[in-house]
């Protein structure tokens, strides 16, 4: 194959950097799962449709099957995989075990990944299709259920845990 | 000692908030190669030419199997309902269903494998198709009955007659998908002359079987594992395509083979529950009293295979009547075969049973909850037998309590909070509980562990977890002597994670080998089989139950119905875990949520194709949908089944709709009798 069909990329990775070639048209949810090991990352639907393959791209919360892999060169890539680190499990995750946040855990990579992107968004406070005020001088809005409700809602869950989802959010929230 | 019974989260919780759980598609295997599956894009017709030499030469195309070169398969495979013509794929040029594979590329990337897949030239002769479901449809013709067989007790045309009052209306419900997040997965390869798969499914012995049989193979040449599945639901209670063509490619191509389909292509070649057009007649007293049940469903089938949508099974035992009829239509079309969906059959059935219900209790000026207790039935009304165990009435009783029923004004249209409408609703539904046979074996270890090896399957249910706290306590051991090897069909045969008849069949399996074990003093290797001690199970009737309330806003500005509250109280035998069981029925409730206002496959009724095939187009409840939603168990104990279990994985999808529906009315004072409760059927 030509080169302009392939490029060399580099991909940071829950800290490790990895050199790879992909082929141009590999979304960063294929390279992580099909070239990196990283199958934490689930495809539920590949139209960013459903949330499975969240993963936090420079903080942020991504679909990567809407990602390409070239385009995700140079940023920092967090997988559910990254998220404790080499340490012990998030609150966040704790509190999915403990609430039962989950039940074929297909979903939950990309739950996980998004709460803690929706977390991070709202401390900067961010609104949402549910807060009252949005002015620009408003204030942060208060995470209650609703709110977290409606932020969470590009992750699709059939087993129906999203009561658990959320009661495990907003107890990790309250702890601060 | 008592691990049942105790709220213990899930055994895997730790590698499934880490992404170390390895689903279907996660495995790693050397030397893999990808099948990117086509799809029939026709409704009826045949296969003109399929031109693989266009996409031959294209960059890391292996090959393509079709009709014209894949392996015979054995037309007598199938399941539960007979011989599958859904299993035999690219046998012919025929083509059923829009949807039906009709070849696979194979490649060495996923990346090339979908690329010559979407230019893959297939062309087609058409031919006139049907798809369009009616309950008088010409074709119709009495659905199979090895369940749910038609009944008639009593004289149901004389207590119509005698009745004070009689509603009878129709309830329709749409092709529904069971959505699994899991898209389907197989990846096969052959360890010389054995078939090994590591595939997506609801039971990896009951699936090795077809596909042993499907390829003419004896069945210990065939190795199927499952250790993680991301949802089921019914879908994967099948042989799936997945598999079937992973295993023609990794014969051809001599390499390990994954075949992972689309969002897509699951909704249109995997399963759907059928829709369904029920007509019910009741009548009753002006005590509310009921004379006659009569209920006859009409469901679409495919001719490849039967199906029953057993609809009518509750209207057989939920209520006391003088006479009950009943008959289960069948409409082959040219469509997808459907398959059983969370609750099958009892999910639609009891959408009509129970809002026709609704409908008669505001004919008669009687409380809902007061109709359903006026009808509690001594014995089974149709079968005569005796229930086991019967804790309907503390549902209502207990639900009703909790959720304030009794403040409830009965009539409709009276709560308005601002420009919404305000309205509550309840259902009574049951779901038939029992075991099949299943094998155990458990082997008391050198360092005080014991290995306990059944062939079952964790989909979500919490399975993995249940069974360590039954075995523990059946061996007196604490759960943390107990090793429990599940999801491989080498450990011999048992039933699928089905029917809500998962838990009882195993932990019949896993009790029945721990007494014997016991009778070796806890020493040694037990290797059991349950079908005998099944056979002594005395004919009772036997189910779980459950009462479920709902209150809802209706907005008749934009139609948008929201549901605020949600309350169900179930009877479902002994609770094994009650962290895990609770969100199993609370899951089930929301499938049931969705079933009531979002659910919807749309047919094209020019190409007879599914037009909203992803998630975008067929929309399932997500987290704004969906309160805080109240979920607990009155005490209960089926006398018959060991460990006292009925099985808690669809009661909670029963029910739901009905009593969605129900407070749509109270809220708008307008009958809603076909699902979903769209926006315009709620406009005004």
């Amino acid at each position: 194959m030509t080169n302009h069909h392939r490029s060399e990329i580099s991909l940071h990775v829950n800290g490790v950097t990895h050199r790879l070639g992909v082929d141009n048209r590999t979304t960063l949810l294929d390279t992580l799962r099909e070239n990196l090991g990283h199958t934490g990352p689930k495809k539920g639907c590949d139209h960013g449709q459903c949330g499975a393959c969240t993963v936090l791209l420079d903080g942020r919360r991504v679909v990567s099957c809407l990602t390409l892999a070239v385009a995700a060169e140079g940023a920092e890539v967090t997988t559910v995989e990254g998220l404790a680190g080499d340490g012990e499990l998030l609150p966040l995750q704790q509190a999915f075990i403990r609430f039962d946040g989950f039940q074929c855990g297909y979903c939950t990579s990309g739950q996980l990944c998004s709460a803690v992107g929706m977390l991070a968004e709202h401390a900067a406070g961010w609104p949402s299709s549910v807060t009252a005020d949005v002015s620009p001088d408003g204030p942060t809005p208060v995470l209650d259920a609703a709110e977290v409700r409606e932020r969470m809602s590009g992750n699709l869950c059939r087993c129906g845990a999203y009561p658990s989802i959320v009661r495990a959010v907003l107890e990790t929230e309250a702890a601060g | 000692m008592n691990a049942v019974g105790v709220a213990q989260p899930r055994i895997e919780g730790p590698a499934k908030v880490t992404g170390a759980a390895r689903y279907a598609a996660d495995v790693p295997i050397e030397g893999l190669a990808f099948g990117a599956v086509v799809l029939a894009t026709v409704t009826r017709g045949r296969i003109r030419d399929i031109d693989v030499d266009a996409v031959r030469n294209m960059p890391g195309v292996l090959g393509v199997i079709d009709h014209r070169n894949a392996p015979r398969l054995n037309p007598k495979a199938g399941g539960f309902f007979g011989p599958d013509g859904q299993l035999q794929l690219l046998q012919d040029e025929m083509i059923p269903f829009a949807g039906r594979p009709v070849a696979l590329v194979v490649a060495e990337t996923l990346e090339q494998a979908q690329a010559a897949a979407h230019v893959l030239p297939v062309t087609y002769d058409e031919e006139p198709h049907d798809t369009n479901f009616t309950a008088d449809h010409p074709a119709g013709r009495p659905a199979m009955t090895i369940f749910d067989e038609p009944v008639d007790v009593g004289d149901v045309e004389a207590e119509l007659a005698a009745s004070s009052v009689v509603v009878e209306e129709r309830y329709r419900t749409p092709e529904e998908y069971h959505s699994a997040m899991e898209p389907h997965s197989a990846t096969v390869w052959w360890d010389g002359e054995r078939l090994e798969a590591i595939d997506s499914n609801q039971g990896p012995f009951v699936i090795a079987a077809t596909l042993a049989t499907l390829f003419s193979l004896s069945l210990e040449k065939v190795r199927i594992r499952t250790e993680h599945v991301g949802g089921g639901f019914g879908s994967k209670g099948l042989c799936g395509p997945q598999l079937i063509l992973a295993a023609m490619a990794a014969h051809r191509f001599g390499r390990p083979v994954r075949v992972t389909l689309t969002r897509t292509q699951v909704f249109l070649t995997t399963a759907m529950r059928p829709a369904t057009d029920q007509l019910i007649r009741i009548g009753a007293d002006a005590d509310g009293r009921l004379r006659a049940i009569w209920h006859e469903p009409a469901f679409e089938i495919s001719p490849l295979v039967e199906y029953i949508e057993g609809c009518t099974e509750l209207t057989k035992t939920l209520y006391a009547a003088r006479a009950i009829r009943t008959r289960l239509t069948a409409v082959p079309l040219d469509i997808l075969p459907p398959y059983s969906m969370r609750g099958p059959g009892a999910a639609p059935g009891s959408f009509a049973l129970e809002s026709a219900m609704d409908e008669l209790a505001e004919r008669l000026g009687i409380d809902p909850l007061e109709l359903r207790l006026r009808n509690e039935p001594a014995a089974g009304p149709v079968s005569g037998l005796p229930f086991s165990s019967r804790n309907l009435v503390e549902c209502l009783r207990e639900g009703a309590h909790r959720f304030g029923w009794g403040t409830r004004d009965h009539r409709p249209r009276l709560r308005r909070e601002g420009s919404l409408l305000v309205g509550t609703g309840l259902a009574a539904t049951s779901f038939s509980a029992g075991a099949f046979p299943s094998s155990a074996t458990i082997t008391a270890e050198a360092d005080g562990t014991f290995t306990v090896a059944i062939g079952a399957t964790d989909l979500g249910t919490g399975a993995r977890t249940a069974l360590t706290a039954i075995a523990a306590d059946a061996l007196e051991a604490g759960t943390e002597r107990i090793r429990l090897r599940i999801s491989d069909s080498d450990l011999g045969p048992a039933w699928s994670a089905g029917g809500s008849r998962g838990t009882t069949s195993w932990a019949w399996a896993i009790t029945e080998a721990a007494e014997k074990l016991r009778g070796q003093e806890w020493r040694g290797t037990v290797t059991i089989d349950t079908t005998q001690s099944l056979g002594g199970l005395p004919g009772r009737e036997r189910h779980a139950y459950s009462a479920v309330f709902a209150e809802v806003t209706a907005d008749p500005a934009t139609g948008e119905v929201r549901v605020r509250r949600l309350l169900g109280m179930f009877a479902v035998g002994r609770v094994v875990n009650p962290l895990l069981a609770r969100s199993q029925v609370i899951g089930g409730m929301i499938g049931g949520l969705s079933m009531a206002l979002h659910e919807e496959g749309v047919r094209d009724p020019v190409s007879g194709r599914h037009v909203n095939a992803d998630f975008a187009g067929y929309h399932i409840a997500a987290h704004a949908d969906v309160p805080d939603i109240e979920a607990d168990f009155v005490p209960d104990h089926e006398p018959g089944i060991p460990v006292g279990v009925k099985g808690a994985g669809e009661i909670g999808n029963v029910g739901t709709a009905a009593a969605i529906a129900n407070a749509v009315w109270h809220a708008t004072g307008v009958r809603q009798r076909s699902l979903p409760i769209r926006l315009d059927r709620v406009l005004e």
